[in-house]
């Protein structure tokens, strides 16, 4: 058995260690309300946006984008991955990154760009070769990241160095639940558009004209994509966090009252042991 | 007369929705006026100045690029950047102009150029508007 000072040191260092989760959880909990702040502000545009790409889309039939022209072959696809950069918040950054290798391992050739260290050092450690990585942006992205991260892949797109575009990010369900979601930004497919019910009607007019107007509308689109998800996924980081570190505090707890319990048990067991010492010490004196 | 529905949306905030007599937009093929019951149309927006007319007040705000959206419901204006007359920072968009301006003088390539033609718009529509 332990000894007592053995003991004793363990419960303070435990003790320690719970100060300091306690600590993170609380401030990833007002974080974690900021950010939920920022992503309801977010939501409006987004929805926005979608709603005359959908309109565009479905209103003007025939009419094409570089966009949304399915290549023959997928020879490259781009992957851009949405984690954190730093730990301890429960499986949020490995959860992420493996929904991106699960469909990146059925291509042929992929890169990726990531927003997060742990990201980054993910997909280098499966020796998949990351063309950009961002950090200290992943816990309060701003439109104008989102836009330079758009941009990037928007240009890799338009060159022709990849033929298709997939997002990863986590979708944000409950404060309890996340779970990490791909969705294929380009070429964008018209059929993501087909249930979702127009408002305008054929007589729209566009100015200057169709293409044009979807050319714009679109990178503007996956722009906005990227930013809702890096926000939705911001709120997930903080709000795991927050859970892992709530019952890493509990564990804590747990931990402090059954040490104290094997504590008492040896203090208990020492006195004992004195005491017999002491009797049978003064027996064999008579 | 009946008014107008217009929302006014930017990433990161709602900046307008309410009702209007008139909105009066920049957009990339001139400037274009819309009153209640216009036709459906969508629309490219150029860097400049966005008039809304309410009960004969006039509010103005700089707009810098994005696009508008016009249906039976009302209009939505969609755009990356706007701001109120009364929210530009005259000093700022000063210096943005000259380091613009002289950025164009020593520029290198022609993104240099491209970009910093574009930063110079965005400050003469803020200064144009701010120094009102």
């Amino acid at each position: 058995m332990a000894s007592m000072r053995d003991i004793k040191r363990r419960i303070k260092s435990v003790n320690s260690t719970q100060q300091i989760t306690k600590a993170m959880n609380l401030v990833a909990s007002s974080k974690l309300n900021r950010a939920k702040a920022r992503f309801n502000d977010t939501k409006p545009y987004f929805d926005a946006t979608r709603n005359v790409i959908t309109n565009v889309v479905k209103g003007s039939k025939g009419v094409s984008s570089v966009f949304m022209q399915e290549r023959n072959e997928a020879k490259k696809s781009l992957f851009i991955v949405i984690a954190g950069d730093r730990g301890l918040c429960g499986g949020y950054n490995s959860n992420v990154c493996k929904k991106a290798l699960e469909i990146l391992s059925s291509k042929e050739n992929s890169i990726v760009i990531t927003v997060g260290n742990k990201a980054r050092d993910f997909f280098k450690h499966k020796n998949v070769e990351v063309v950009k990585a961002f950090k200290d942006i992943s816990e309060k992205p701003t439109y104008s990241d989102a836009f330079i991260l758009g941009n990037e892949a928007i240009k890799l797109y338009e060159k022709g160095e990849v033929d298709e575009v997939y997002f990863v990010y986590t979708e944000f369900i409950t404060t309890l639940t996340s779970e990490p979601k791909a969705i294929k930004l380009l070429p964008l497919d018209p059929k993501d558009f087909e249930d979702e019910k127009p408002h305008s009607s054929t007589l729209t007019i566009y100015e200057p004209d169709e293409e044009a107007v979807l050319n714009y509308v679109i990178p503007k689109y996956i722009n906005t994509v990227i930013f809702g998800g890096m926000v939705e996924s911001a709120v997930c980081e903080l709000s795991s966090r927050m859970t892992a570190m709530d019952s890493a505090t509990e564990n804590a707890t747990e931990m402090i009252d059954n040490l104290n319990l094997v504590y008492n048990r040896v203090r208990q067991g020492a006195i004992t042991q004195e005491i017999t010492e002491i009797v049978s010490g003064s027996n064999a004196l008579e | 007369m009946a008014k107008l529905s217009l929302k006014i949306i930017t990433p990161s905030r709602n900046m307008f929705d309410g009702e209007a007599d008139m909105v009066v937009m920049r957009t990339i093929s001139g400037d274009v006026g819309i009153l209640h019951g216009h036709q459906p149309m969508v629309t490219i927006l150029d860097y400049g100045i966005l008039s809304i007319k309410i009960d004969g007040e006039e509010k103005k705000a700089a707009v810098l690029g994005g696009f508008a959206e016009i249906n039976s419901e009302g209009m939505s204006i969609l755009t990356d950047a706007a701001e109120w007359d009364a929210e530009i920072d005259v000093v700022r968009a000063k210096q943005a102009k000259e380091r613009a301006e002289a950025r164009l003088k020593n520029a290198q390539s022609n993104i240099d150029l491209k970009r910093a033609e574009l930063a110079l718009k965005r400050a003469l529509v803020r200064l144009d508007l701010g120094e009102k």
